[in-house]
């Protein structure tokens, strides 16, 4: 469950919250040469840029939104998919300015008024400069294979959740709960391994994954934990009121309907590069402050399960631009891929059959190692972005 | 004194922004920068102590009013790294003692998407008159470093003491940082960015905040109070005993040949200790003053006198010793224990209150000595044994380290123990 906005992962969807504050594509950094500045006028069905071509190097779009709806830029490659940086949520009235690096090549430049469909597309060439970007050809294709891996590993884990999370509801709607509880840390761990994704939708993260802790006065509680705490009536005490079978149904079939829904959204996305890099950092966060504490599974105290996953999507994620690291910051690299196997080692030691530890079975010097590992882990991982934009 | 040197204020945004304080020459030295009648505080504040030097400053140095102090555990198993640490330690705690960031960097002039190489909550403020001082525990020695070897014989983890009721996580550690600045917040700010460079390599096992000081270490400075009330280090070594200090604090050549790294060096004993406040105070003044031996107003031995008369053991009022058998004065002192002194550098702290609704305070008690075989264990057994203060104090934490002597220039902290 995510407690703030800041670490969004994910965005290109109009449900999204607004603000990208980790959003690497967004510069500041001015282009002082004239021939690689440009401003962008974009309106409700234009979308004129100041000039179309340019030398490699560099490139600044000031993009003004004249329109009436909140609009995107973006600057595509020769393909019209992939992305080679964009700007988002620019309001009637804004601007925002948008830095990519561009070697020589064809590209489009995009407007997006209403933040949907193709955009209105011009051609944009650059053209061969001394001043080639930081990223080469063969980088950016590093940058491309590591998006559409990313992208798929989330669709995978995504649909698993959802199938899951479907047999799940099954049982506990049919009060198998043994079953129920079983299943619970396995269906939770595809959530987890892409919790900085799908805690990105604003409207679903309060609704199927929010701890009774978190809850606002006339909040109304759904979703996983609301079923947790049902599933673990014992931690609940005494003067817990069991679910009705009735009530069993409205709970199940909601968290059912809100994973779909996820699911469908998650389907679509795609990502920039520091996203990426921001999702590795943003899991081990999660691990940081609500596995490793033990707060995350209040009632069936299945942490350690959520920790391994926040972990797999972490590696993952770094696994997917380690190639970019490795050309960019060697030794960043190396530390990471070290600091992840030594905190592995520690969970694997916590393996129980085919799962794990209770976080109550753990004892205190044990979970100091394990914090210890997350913050010699997290420390390198904190300047992960930096390496791979 | 080799600890204290003019240095420029880094920091340089401090009191206000434009008053432009200059840096103090030495220990009560002359205000060099523009401002003509600054007052006491504004003069510690711009003080700064060198980092580097043949002693650690933080020992001698005149006691700072705020203490964290931090206890390590090292938590990688590779010499290298550890060696890494106390070099990357050595880097900061210089900048950071002179008033800048404790990275090379700064806490806003970075890349903005890093997170900055300093934490940022001492922007603007002076050095405050920081210093680092840290020192290496009976367990770093054991067979992970290769270090074993290297142990000096008096650096062995404090026997029991009586009345002993230690948290083993507020005892011990591999390595320990006392941070001591006349701002709360430059001292956090130290240990705060020492153990986030330490991240991977070792990590904090416990930490302690202390406030008001509870010893001068200098004749310049007026004898503090404690939590009972009273002036506590009256007879404490100073700083300017350099004769006393050699004898008493400082590890000389000869002391121990298995390791002659910490030559220069000294043993730093610290003790945490739980006062019973609420049942002290309900102590008749009498009472109280016989259990310490001294008066509670000016701080007199009862033997008569002021502050700092010496005392009398002989002395008899009425029928009895003036000084009572059992008075903390007199189980602790010099004349019982073959004349050995320690310098004491303790800080009250009050950690908030307990369940019961009582202060959990007392006195953070760190003691600097040459040998703590003969300088303070039988103190701290006499005391334990027989001291009537000990009806009102419960010791919970406990540590010993070694303090190497200071770095010169151009070596990290410790680096003869690494050679």
């Amino acid at each position: 469950m995510k407690r703030s906005s800041a670490l969004a992962a994910v965005s290109a969807l109009a449900v999204l919250a607004p603000v990208l504050a980790a959003c690497g594509t967004e510069s500041t950094a001015p282009s002082d040469d004239a021939t690689r500045a440009f401003t962008v006028n974009a309106s409700d069905d234009a979308c004129d840029v100041s000039g179309d071509t340019a030398p490699a190097g560099t490139l600044t779009f000031t993009v003004t939104n004249s329109g009436s709806v909140v609009t995107e830029f973006y600057v595509l490659g020769d393909d019209g998919l992939r992305i080679l940086g964009e700007v988002e949520n620019i309001g009637p009235g804004a601007s925002n300015k948008l830095t990519v690096n561009a070697p020589d090549g064809d590209y489009f430049t995009a407007c997006k008024p209403g933040m949907k469909g193709d955009g209105i597309r011009s051609a944009f060439t650059v053209t061969p400069s001394g001043e080639q970007p930081a990223l080469a050809a063969s980088d950016q294709e590093l940058v491309d294979q590591a998006l559409t891996n990313y992208a798929s590993y989330v669709k995978d884990q995504s649909a698993q959740l959802l199938a899951k999370t479907s047999r799940f509801v099954d049982l506990y709607k049919a009060g198998d709960d043994d079953g129920a509880r079983a299943l619970y840390p396995v269906a939770r761990t595809h959530w987890e391994r892409i919790e900085t994704v799908a805690e990105s939708f604003g409207d679903l993260d309060p609704k199927m994954d929010l701890r009774e802790a978190d809850l606002e006065p006339g909040q109304e509680w759904t979703g996983w934990h609301r079923i947790e705490k049902d599933l673990w009536p014992a931690e609940a005490g005494a003067d817990y009121r069991p679910l009705t079978a009735a009530q069993r149904v409205t709970y199940a079939d909601d968290l059912l309907a809100n994973t779909r829904t996820l699911d469908g959204r998650v389907q679509k996305l795609t990502y920039t590069i520091d996203q990426v890099a921001n999702g590795s950092r943003g899991l081990l966060e999660e691990v940081a402050t609500g596995k490793v504490t033990g707060e995350e599974e209040f009632w069936s105290h299945t942490d350690l399960w959520d920790f391994q996953a926040n972990v797999d999507g972490a590696r993952v994620a770094f696994e997917g631009v380690e190639p970019i690291v490795e050309t960019n910051d060697p030794e960043l690299a190396a530390e990471l891929t070290k600091r992840f196997d030594a905190l592995q080692e520690l969970l694997d030691a916590q393996r129980v059959g085919d799962g794990f530890a209770l976080y109550t079975d753990v004892p205190p010097d044990q979970i100091k190692q394990l914090s210890d590992a997350v913050n010699a882990l997290s420390e390198p991982l904190s300047r992960l972005t930096a390496a791979v934009v | 004194m080799v600890e204290s040197g003019g240095r420029g204020v880094s920091r340089r945004k401090l009191l206000g922004g434009g008053l432009g304080i200059g840096a103090i020459a030495g220990v009560g030295g002359a205000l060099i920068g523009d401002r003509l009648s600054p007052d006491a505080d504004d003069v510690a504040r711009a003080t700064s102590y060198a980092f580097r030097g043949a002693h650690q400053a933080g020992i001698v140095t005149p006691a700072q009013d705020r203490l964290h102090f931090a206890a390590f555990d090292v938590t990688t198993t590779d010499r290298a790294e550890l060696i890494s640490l106390l070099d990357d330690w050595t880097a900061a705690a210089e900048r950071m003692t002179r008033g800048d960031g404790a990275g090379p960097i700064g806490p806003v002039e970075g890349d903005p998407l890093l997170p900055p190489d300093d934490t940022g909550e001492a922007i603007g403020l002076p050095p405050s008159g920081l210093t680092i001082t840290i020192g290496f525990g009976p367990s770093l020695f054991d067979d992970r470093f290769g270090l074993a070897e290297r142990r000096p014989a008096a650096l062995a983890r404090l026997p029991h003491f009586p009345a002993d009721d230690l948290d083993p996580t507020r005892s011990d550690g591999d390595l320990c940082v006392q941070a001591c600045a006349d701002d709360p917040q430059v001292a956090v700010h130290a240990v705060r960015n020492l153990a986030r460079i330490a991240f991977g390599r070792a990590s904090v096992r416990w930490s302690q905040l202390g406030f008001g000081r509870t010893s001068s270490t200098s004749t310049s400075q007026d004898t503090p109070r404690n939590l009972f009330g009273f002036k506590d280090g009256t007879a404490n070594l100073k700083a300017e005993e350099r004769a006393a200090l050699d004898e008493h604090v400082w590890v000389g050549a000869d002391d121990d040949a298995a390791a002659p790294w910490l030559v220069g060096g000294s043993y730093l004993c610290a003790r945490r200790i739980n006062m019973t406040i609420e049942v002290w105070d309900r102590q008749p003044l009498q009472d109280q003053e016989q259990f310490v031996g001294r008066t509670k107003g000016e701080g007199g031995p009862l033997s008569g006198g002021g502050e700092f008369a010496d005392m009398d053991f002989d002395a008899v009022t009425g029928t009895a010793p003036s000084i009572p058998v059992d008075a903390h004065v007199r189980v602790v002192h010099p004349d019982f224990h073959d004349g050995a002194r320690m310098l004491r550098r303790g800080y009250n702290f009050v950690d908030g209150s307990d369940a019961l609704g009582g202060l959990d305070a007392g006195l953070f008690f760190i003691a600097y000595v040459r040998d703590p075989a003969t300088h303070f264990i039988p103190i701290q057994s006499a005391m334990a044994r027989s001291d009537a203060l000990m009806e009102y104090l419960k010791t919970t934490g406990s540590a010993l380290f070694a303090v190497p002597p200071g770095a010169a220039s151009g070596e990290y902290l410790g680096q003869a123990l690494f050679a």
